[in-house]
């Protein structure tokens, strides 16, 4: 249930939340950048008659973009629920 | 009250109401089906498709009429994660993603992917950095955060002046889609069409604000993606025998590269940073990169997007729901790869190198006057014919060269249908999905404009006093005023503006996000380090936005090498270091990141009790701390 955090436990709690953010960042940057540098050289592999690189940009990334939001809502909740502040 | 109970039974049965009404509009689909089967002219079915649509969301929108000020603001804070992020999807996509996204494709193939990229990946920026805060905040407006986070007025101000530049940009845009779509649907005058669009606009939101335009946003997404994939679906059965485009068009992709060398095509459709002739090309590199840049940092910044999650029951939900909002999203925009490829598949195959007699007739039909989206001009005299052609001198030789086709982008989704071999009430379905998807972005846009002048100017700053009845007529009469004066901007200066749409995201971004960002994640940050963000990021986008349309030769005076000239949309406009205009940001971005950082270097730090403020709205249980100075809720 809610109550209101200690100095300590605010601190230990933005701490695993930032943490969580900055996991999901990075591989956010991952994604929408890193990832289609190499466009020229995963355009050589072909799967399923999709170049990658031309996959990635189309379909890939979209798929991780939605897995890296429902992900961060779960781990969230679990950080939420550890500390007894969730608001549900 | 009966009206509370009421309220309560239609939330518990959303899904079976959402059902039956699904159900209703497929029923609906299969009667124009049979309509048409007995001969009713196809004018009468666009007719029954626009104005049927349009009275179900009147009707939605009159009964979700409110008198209460939180439902008109933030649909009473009890739409359920799920539906909620129907509504975003419906918000978020409009028609530039309805009907030019797959025609941008078609033309730009992997470059046109920073499109399908940069309006998705920017929701995981709104899940990590900013949903959740905001939800907790627990407000009526993005000028509220802006407001109460940096002390008072000249933040909330400047937040509103950003908030009006990007929405009002946008919305123009929207009407200037709806209008296209009626005008080519029922054969009126574009003005007029737009006006048409407005009614439709003001009956969803006026009278329920926030609620009525959720639920709408609601039915108009399920109309809007079944619209999206019917078409595309049936053509992949029929071109590769399984009916699911995401997967199959890899089919298409690769007969469409061996068409290309037949052809003599240099850029390849899957080649990605290439010019013309299809070698690398290190300027389309950075301006892939910018705009995805741009585009997604603006979806995190949009005020109308943003307002969206204030709408859920609990912080919890808010983060589900953008994980929610982007499937939808993502639903149609994997998809919009598909249509390009299969339309570039049919036009390589079955069109060019074709005798000009033996075209299949989906070329005539949406050749002629009046509709104008492709030609064939191969004959001298093809303009009369096909008035796309104007301009193109074919060689007469009676069979169609890839260099005498022409096609609009926005071909590419409404003739699919026909090209499939459809019957017209598919078009017609089409024709809904589109308005749909432009009427639910207006809704949306206006919605944010007229909120931040009825709450944050006239409530906030000239009448905190005033009572909710007041409120609630202020707010509805500037939603009007706003609606009309949109719909006259977009009657007057017509489809050429359509690129305001990129440019709304470069603004959002440039002078919103850093602020809203360091707001909720970095503490010490102080009111004028906020304000001094807002300020010298929307100044510096605005003033590069300003000097690269208008002022392009000049700026090649003064600055030499570093601008190239480009010619488009009728003016020499400025492209520094390569970089396309729409990706402004680029530079207003980091410009407001730096001035808060070095402002707060010299400036105050925040007070305790804000530092307390931004503790209680990081934790999504407990009450929010407000800080002395800020108002209490409402």
């Amino acid at each position: 249930m809610s109550k209101k955090l200690s100095q300590e436990e605010m601190q230990a709690y933005w701490g695993k939340t930032s943490k969580l953010m900055w996991t999901i960042l990075a591989l956010w940057f991952f994604f929408s950048f890193v990832v289609h540098f190499f466009a020229l050289s995963l355009n050589e592999i072909r799967v399923l008659g999709f170049p990658l690189g031309f996959y990635m940009a189309a379909q890939g990334s979209l798929i991780a973009f939605v897995v890296l939001c429902f992900w961060n809502a779960s781990a969230q909740n679990k950080i939420d629920e550890e500390f007894g502040v969730s608001d549900e | 009250m009966a009206g509370a109970a009421a309220n309560s039974s239609f939330l518990q049965n959303l899904g079976k109401i959402y059902a039956i009404y699904t159900g209703s509009f497929a029923g609906f689909v299969i009667f124009l089906g049979i309509l048409e089967f007995f001969g009713v002219p196809d004018k009468i079915l666009g007719y029954l498709f626009i104005f049927l649509t349009i009275g179900v969301y009147a009707l939605i929108g009159i009964l979700s009429r409110t008198a209460e000020v939180s439902e008109y603001y933030v649909a009473g804070r009890s739409v359920p994660a799920l539906y909620n992020g129907m509504a975003t999807g419906a918000d978020w996509m409009s028609a530039a993603s309805f009907i030019g996204m797959a025609g941008s494709l078609y033309f730009g193939g992997y470059d046109g992917l920073a499109f399908v990229l940069g309006w998705t990946g920017g929701y995981v920026l709104v899940s990590i950095l900013m949903a959740p805060y905001l939800r907790k905040f627990g407000q009526f407006t993005v000028p509220d955060f802006c407001g109460a986070r940096y002390g008072g007025n000249a933040a909330r101000t400047l937040a509103v002046i950003i908030l009006i530049s990007a929405s009002f940009v946008y919305v123009v845009a929207q009407i200037v889609g709806v209008g296209i779509i009626t005008s080519r649907f029922l054969g009126l005058d574009f003005k007029v069409a737009c006006f048409v669009g407005l009614i439709g606009i003001l009956v969803c939101s006026m009278l329920g604000g926030m609620k009525a335009v959720t639920w709408t946003q609601v039915a108009q997404y399920i109309i809007l993606i079944i619209a999206y994939l019917i078409p595309v679906v049936i053509m992949s059965a029929q071109v590769t025998g399984v009916p699911i485009p995401q997967l199959m068009y890899g089919q298409a992709l690769e007969k469409i590269a061996a068409l290309e060398t037949t052809l003599g095509v240099a850029k390849g459709h899957v080649a990605a940073f290439a010019d013309a002739r299809g070698n690398f090309n290190m300027t389309s590199a950075i301006n892939f990169f910018a705009l995805i840049l741009c585009l997604m940092v603006g979806t995190a910044s949009l005020p109308h997007i943003l307002m969206r999650y204030f709408t859920t029951p609990s912080v919890r939900q808010a983060r589900d729901s953008v994980g929610w909002s982007l499937f939808f999203i993502f639903l149609l925009y994997f998809t919009a790869p598909a249509y390009a490829a299969f339309a570039k598949l049919e036009v390589y195959q079955n069109i060019i190198g074709q005798p000009i007699t033996a075209l299949p007739t989906w070329i005539a039909s949406w050749g002629k006057p009046g509709l104008a989206l492709v030609g064939a001009c191969d004959a001298a005299n093809a303009a009369e014919i096909f008035p796309i052609c104007r301009g193109v001198t074919g060689n007469g030789d009676g069979i169609l060269q890839l260099s005498e086709f022409r096609i609009h982008p926005d071909a590419i989704v409404l003739a699919t249908p026909e090209i499939a071999g459809l019957p017209y009430v598919v078009a017609g379905l089409v024709a809904a999905g589109g308005l749909a998807a432009a009427l639910s972005t207006a809704d949306g846009l206006l919605l944010a404009i007229a909120n931040a002048l009825s709450h944050d100017i006239y409530y906030k700053m000239i009448d905190p006093n005033a009572d909710t009845k007041r409120r609630l007529v202020i707010s509805r009469v500037l939603l009007s005023i706003v609606a009309v004066l949109a719909a006259y901007v977009s009657g007057t200066l017509g489809a050429d503006i359509l690129f305001l749409v990129s440019w709304a995201f470069s603004i959002a971004a440039s002078g919103l996000f850093a602020a809203l960002v360091l707001g909720i994640w970095w503490k010490r940050a102080g009111d004028a380090s906020g304000v001094a963000s807002m300020l010298v990021g929307y100044g510096v986008c605005m003033f590069f936005l300003i000097t690269t349309e208008f002022y392009g030769p000049a700026m090649k005076a003064a600055l030499g090498d570093i601008v190239t000239i480009v010619n488009i949309r009728g003016r020499q406009v400025a492209y520094l270091w390569g970089i396309n205009n729409i990706s402004v940001g680029i530079f207003g971005i980091p410009a407001a990141f730096l001035a808060q950082w070095v402002v707060q270097k010299f400036t105050a730090e925040a007070s305790p009790e804000m530092q307390d403020f931004i503790d209680s709205i990081r934790v999504p249980a407990g009450d929010v701390r407000l800080a002395p100075g800020m108002s209490a809720k409402d």
